[in-house]
């Protein structure tokens, strides 16, 4: 299994636990994720389902610079992080 | 006691009072603390509030309240399909995906549940149950001339005015910066471009006149007369007397006949109101003086009004959304991208401060 973890900040507007989803390409690894907080979706995924240009998806330590085809195969023991990029005030 | 939606850089405020004496006009609540707020309504229909927040981090999303305030939940925010990957919108060089939501409009009295979403880049969406989906209008986002349609105000053309007609909520009327002035008669089944009249200065000759390189900056409709439509312009003042089948040239006022807001009187179709600024390039109060500038005669005069707002050394600007009046005609608000805030009780004449320090105002509607 694969660990999800969403970052404080989006918790802060809808709150989403720690999901342990099956390994896989990250983008079913995410949608898996986000099975229990659909609502969350539209806070990591723009309208056309790329990872938003401010919102950063890491595999353990590794930042993805794909946001569009999200096919980074996940192996079990992974732990995905979706936190906030830094950008301006 | 009027009631104030402001929304601005770092939240939304609620602005309460009435008259003309400072201390009756407070604060009343701050809400969305930190996120941008890009439009509001209050919603005549239901007296529900709708607010549209622009995080920078993770996309515009949409809250209503239907008790003023004091709970506010997440709806759907409008959203693009899927952006086709073979055909001519294969190559669209736009981005199918909501930046910022720039109008809200309530749909008739007898359409309960009708809102329209003016966004960034410039798609129009509808809502038939209170805002929690939404449908790109795919007749006006298929017209050909929408690839044609450039930014003002932003990188990407978008949908700042929306106006239903009172008369017939079929009829609907919008304004593009820039791509002109855009109605339709069967509610949104099809469009006509109408901005016959407008000069665009910017372009090239021979293309100054072409009614989808106009940029309104913002269009109101007098309620009483609904055929009256008034226009800031990127260049110039227009009105149309005949629902903008053609427009008409206002002869520049002094100082300036650039700005971004208009306000007109709901009653009134000879009265409106304008925040000029020194020019497109310059866009600062002239001098450093902040003026209101009225229209009693549709556009024949003007008078300037200053009493009560900053007479040296301001550089406030009105965005296309912080100037509004009431439905009694005689009370207005104002507020800039440097955080002032006033009112006026007395149809624009003289003007009081509220605040020097809200965040930079994007809107200001009276609820």
């Amino acid at each position: 299994m694969v660990t999800v973890e969403f970052a404080p900040s989006l918790r802060r507007h809808i709150d989403a636990p720690i999901q342990q989803v099956p390994a896989g390409p990250l983008r079913a690894v995410l949608d898996a994720a986000l099975l229990a907080t659909p609502a969350l979706a539209h806070y990591v995924f723009d309208d056309q389902h790329a990872v938003r240009k401010h919102v950063a998806v890491f595999i353990n330590q590794t930042l993805q610079h794909d946001r569009v085809r999200l096919d980074r195969v996940v192996v079990a023991g992974d732990k995905v992080l979706v936190v906030q990029a830094l950008s301006g005030g | 006691m009027h009631t104030l939606l402001i929304g601005t850089r770092k939240g939304l405020f609620t602005v309460q009072g009435q008259g003309d004496t400072p201390s009756n006009w407070r604060i009343a609540a701050h809400h969305f603390a930190g996120e941008p707020v890009t439009q509001v309504l209050a919603d005549p229909r239901d007296g529900s509030w709708l607010a549209a927040l622009r995080m920078g981090h993770f996309g515009v999303k949409l809250r209503k309240s239907t008790n003023q305030g004091a709970q506010w939940t997440e709806i759907a925010a409008p959203a693009f399909p899927p952006k086709p990957s073979t055909g001519p919108d294969a190559s669209d060089p736009t981005p199918w995906s909501v930046d910022m939501l720039w109008s809200l409009t309530a749909g008739g009295p007898d359409q309960p549940g009708t809102l329209w979403a003016g966004c960034l880049p410039a798609g129009l969406f509808r809502s038939d149950d209170g805002g929690h989906s939404w449908a790109l209008n795919m007749a006006l986002w298929n017209q050909p001339t929408r690839k044609g349609w450039a930014g003002g105000g932003y990188d990407l053309a978008g949908i700042h005015s929306i106006l239903v007609d009172p008369r017939d909520a079929q009829h609907i009327t919008l304004a593009v910066s820039s791509g002109g002035v855009w109605q339709s008669r069967d509610v949104g089944a099809s469009w006509s471009l109408t901005s016959r009249g407008m000069r665009a200065l910017y372009m090239p000759e021979g293309l100054q006149e072409d009614g989808n390189a106009q940029d309104p900056h913002c269009m109101v409709q007098c309620a009483a007369q609904p055929d009256v439509l008034w226009v800031q312009h990127h260049c110039g003042i227009y009105r149309s007397p005949d629902g903008g089948l053609q427009w008409q040239r206002i002869a520049a006022p002094a100082p300036s006949d650039f700005g971004f807001p208009v306000a007109c009187d709901p009653h009134n179709p000879l009265r409106a109101w304008f925040v000029p600024a020194q020019s497109d390039g310059c866009r600062i109060p002239v001098g450093g003086q902040m003026l209101v500038n009225r229209t009693d005669d549709g556009g024949q005069t003007f008078q300037s009004f200053g009493q009560g707002l900053p007479s040296a050394n301001a550089y406030h600007l009105v965005y296309r959304h912080g100037l509004d009046v009431s439905a009694d005609g005689q009370t207005l608000a104002m507020a800039s991208t440097t955080g002032g805030l006033w009112v006026s009780s007395d149809a624009g004449e003289r003007w009081i401060g509220v605040s020097n320090d809200l965040p930079p105002v994007a809107v200001v509607r009276f609820a």
